[in-house]
């Protein structure tokens, strides 16, 4: 287990304000999001990564500009950590013009290409072979780019990860693969149904990887090892996969409260919230109360601007349905 | 001029474009130094070495993964599934992921990648390595789906799937790989959703499309003997769909007739039938026929296949059947 007590000390009081920021971001704008299924202006579904925001955040904070992210469904948290701006995002989820994809792909597909978000995919498992191919042109292409994809401890017993991952081994591919282990597949407990203990971790060997398990709720210990696995992938060293501890606070999705989980084991990791600790480890290490106020004040005041800036786009006409089918921008299928 | 083999002319087309555009790469299970299981691949694993032609493990969800990634990040990508059947372990990727995520993104990303696939029976395989599965693939919105039925067809449209920026299945017909014809020397470059008129009759239309062409061929000039002049339209693609060859056809014999290998629930021909009932119903002197495979799995026994998949007897025998009802 990699904790922040074995992390290098590599950032100064400046980033590790940026990092609390960006974790503070994912929290609100995801807390808002839930508000505004409360109020039926965002429609659908929608899975929040309330409670696992330092994954999406310390990895991100690893990644060059131009790499690539494969999200899944729970991917807000993600795209927004990747530097795509709130608006956009919370467009998307309001189904309106001004969303990343015009109300096009919803909450389970946000991409924003120009950040290096490559998509966010809704069927268990079906993107690590998705961010192989990425990969295997980065080291076609001589880049030294490197894709990064994201998955729940739910795609660990469906074909397409034990696919991906062998393949990535054998062609040493630059693909970091990162675990979101929230111990909760749906309504069932992902030990109850996985021969491992360690979802991801215990699998790696299989394909001659390091197991690697870290404090998913520790933003700088996951970039800690997300950098050095990051940097051994850029320098052709091949695959890493990280096992990343974490624990959603609320239900899979919108419609799910969570209940089947223990009062007593929710407690326990909310006691974990990475952002109350990070706020706290932050005044250890310097940060004064009047700067994270500051810090908290900007990113609400933000979030609410997104909101009312999304809520202002309009509803998508006609003129969107029957577009972008085909790379000519169209959708025929006959003369 | 040469003589090559449908089989010949998958590597001659794929070597035209490979040599034109480095970004053009090939993944699949032994398409290297195997040549494919087909050998539909000989010669470009020496041509292009293996960072170009590259082999796989069993592994059809790794292989369309990775042609649909690296075809987001700058590659064209030619990938195989060695059997059609075998879409089925893989179709998440095919009609989930590469088909919808050009629309879903609002045109973020294009997917300019071919699937190639050996389909359709002839080759007593049997149930699980036979079936044509082109209405697989043409129901799904955001596939292109081309079948060539000739040596000629195969180098032309590979080279327009290949430069095309939108996903192609390229469907390659098993019993056709050693069917050979006369190919023209230097590039060959056709383009996609452009059905050919083989064959220009009076009475009735046949439309056909990859192993059911040279049959249809091969029907009207029996038919001819009993005095049934037919048109044959070789569709070359699915999607695009070119309805105006084949409602200018229909129109000028007032008789449609499709000739289909891929099992009778919805194959092309049912789509086909249905445009031409819209928007030709005028035109129409008697009713539209397809002509199919029965709604079942293939049988792999040599007699049975006959049996199942149109032949050459049975065309005619529908077609002089319905004419002279």
């Amino acid at each position: 287990m990699v904790t922040s007590a074995t992390a290098p000390a590599v950032f100064d009081l400046e980033a590790r304000l940026d990092l609390y920021r960006v974790q503070l971001t994912l929290r609100k704008f995801e807390a808002r999001a839930y508000d505004l299924f409360l109020e039926n202006l965002v429609k659908g579904t929608s899975h929040l990564s309330l409670g696992q925001e330092a994954i999406a955040a310390g990895v991100a904070a690893a990644m060059r500009p131009d790499d690539w992210t494969f999200a899944t469904y729970r991917g807000h948290a993600h795209t927004l950590a990747r530097g795509v701006p709130m608006t956009p995002v919370m467009a998307e989820l309001l189904g309106r013009t001004n969303g990343l994809m015009a109300g096009k792909g919803g909450s389970m597909h946000l991409t924003s290409v120009e950040h290096g978000v490559m998509g966010s995919y809704a069927i268990i498992g079906a993107h690590l072979p998705i961010a192989c191919g990425a990969a295997w042109s980065a080291q076609y292409r001589g880049t030294d780019q490197v894709a990064v994809c994201f998955f729940g401890d739910g795609s660990v017993n469906i074909g397409a990860f034990h696919e991906a991952l062998n393949f990535a081994a054998i062609w040493k591919l630059p693909v970091v693969f990162i675990c979101e282990n929230n111990l909760w597949m749906e309504y069932t407990r992902t030990s109850e149904v996985t021969a491992v203990a360690n979802p991801a971790a215990d699998r790696a060997s299989a394909y001659g990887l390091e197991s690697i398990i870290v404090d998913g709720n520790d933003a700088e210990a996951v970039y800690a090892v997300a950098s050095a696995a990051i940097e051994r992938a850029r320098a052709g060293e091949g695959p890493s996969m990280i096992e990343a501890t974490t624990y959603r606070h609320g239900g899979h999705s919108r419609a799910d409260p969570g209940k089947y989980r223990p009062d007593s084991e929710v407690a326990e990791w909310l006691a974990k919230d990475p952002i109350p600790r990070y706020r706290a480890f932050l005044l250890e290490v310097g940060a004064t109360e009047e700067q994270l106020v500051a810090i908290e004040e900007d990113v609400t005041a933000a979030v609410e601007r997104a909101v009312d800036e999304a809520k202002a786009g309009d509803v998508p006409g006609e003129e969107y349905l029957m577009k972008d089918l085909w790379a000519d921008g169209g959708s025929s299928w006959r003369n | 001029m040469a003589q090559l083999t449908y089989r010949e002319a998958i590597a001659r087309g794929i070597a035209q474009e490979m040599q034109r555009d480095q970004s053009v790469v090939m993944i699949g299970e032994d398409i290297g130094a195997a040549g494919g299981v087909f050998k539909g691949t000989v010669g470009l694993f020496d041509e292009f070495g293996p960072l170009r032609v590259r082999d796989t493990p069993i592994s059809e969800q790794a292989i369309l993964g990775a042609a649909m990634g690296a075809a987001m990040t700058g590659l064209r990508p030619i990938a195989e599934i060695m059997f059609a059947d075998f879409f089925a372990v893989c179709w998440d990727i095919v009609a989930n992921e590469i088909a919808k995520s050009r629309y879903m993104t609002n045109g973020q990303v294009s997917f300019p990648l071919v699937i190639r696939s050996g389909n359709g029976g002839g080759l007593r395989f049997g149930a699980q390595h036979s079936q044509s599965v082109e209405n697989w693939a043409m129901m799904v919105p955001g596939l292109k789906v081309v079948v060539p039925s000739n040596a000629v067809d195969v180098i032309g449209l590979m080279a327009a799937s290949v430069r095309d920026n939108d996903p192609v299945i390229f469907l390659e017909e098993k019993a056709l790989y050693a069917s050979k014809m006369d190919v023209p020397d230097g590039e060959i470059v056709d383009e996609l959703g452009k059905a050919s008129v083989l064959r220009q009759g009076a009475d009735a239309t046949m439309v056909a499309l990859g192993n059911m062409v040279p049959r249809s061929m091969a029907a009207a000039e029996k038919l001819a003997e009993e005095g049934i002049d037919c048109t044959v339209v070789d569709l070359r693609s699915l999607v695009p769909l070119d309805v105006t060859t084949v409602l200018r056809e229909v129109g000028s014999t007032g008789h449609l007739f499709t000739v289909e290998e891929n099992p009778r629930l919805l194959g092309w021909g049912a789509e086909l039938a249905s445009i031409v009932a819209e928007e030709a119903f005028y035109d129409l002197d008697g009713p539209i026929v397809r002509i199919t495979t029965p709604h079942i799995p293939l049988p792999a026994a040599d007699a049975l296949e006959d049996m199942a998949i149109p032949s050459v007897g049975r065309i005619v025998e529908s077609v002089s059947k319905a004419m002279n009802a």
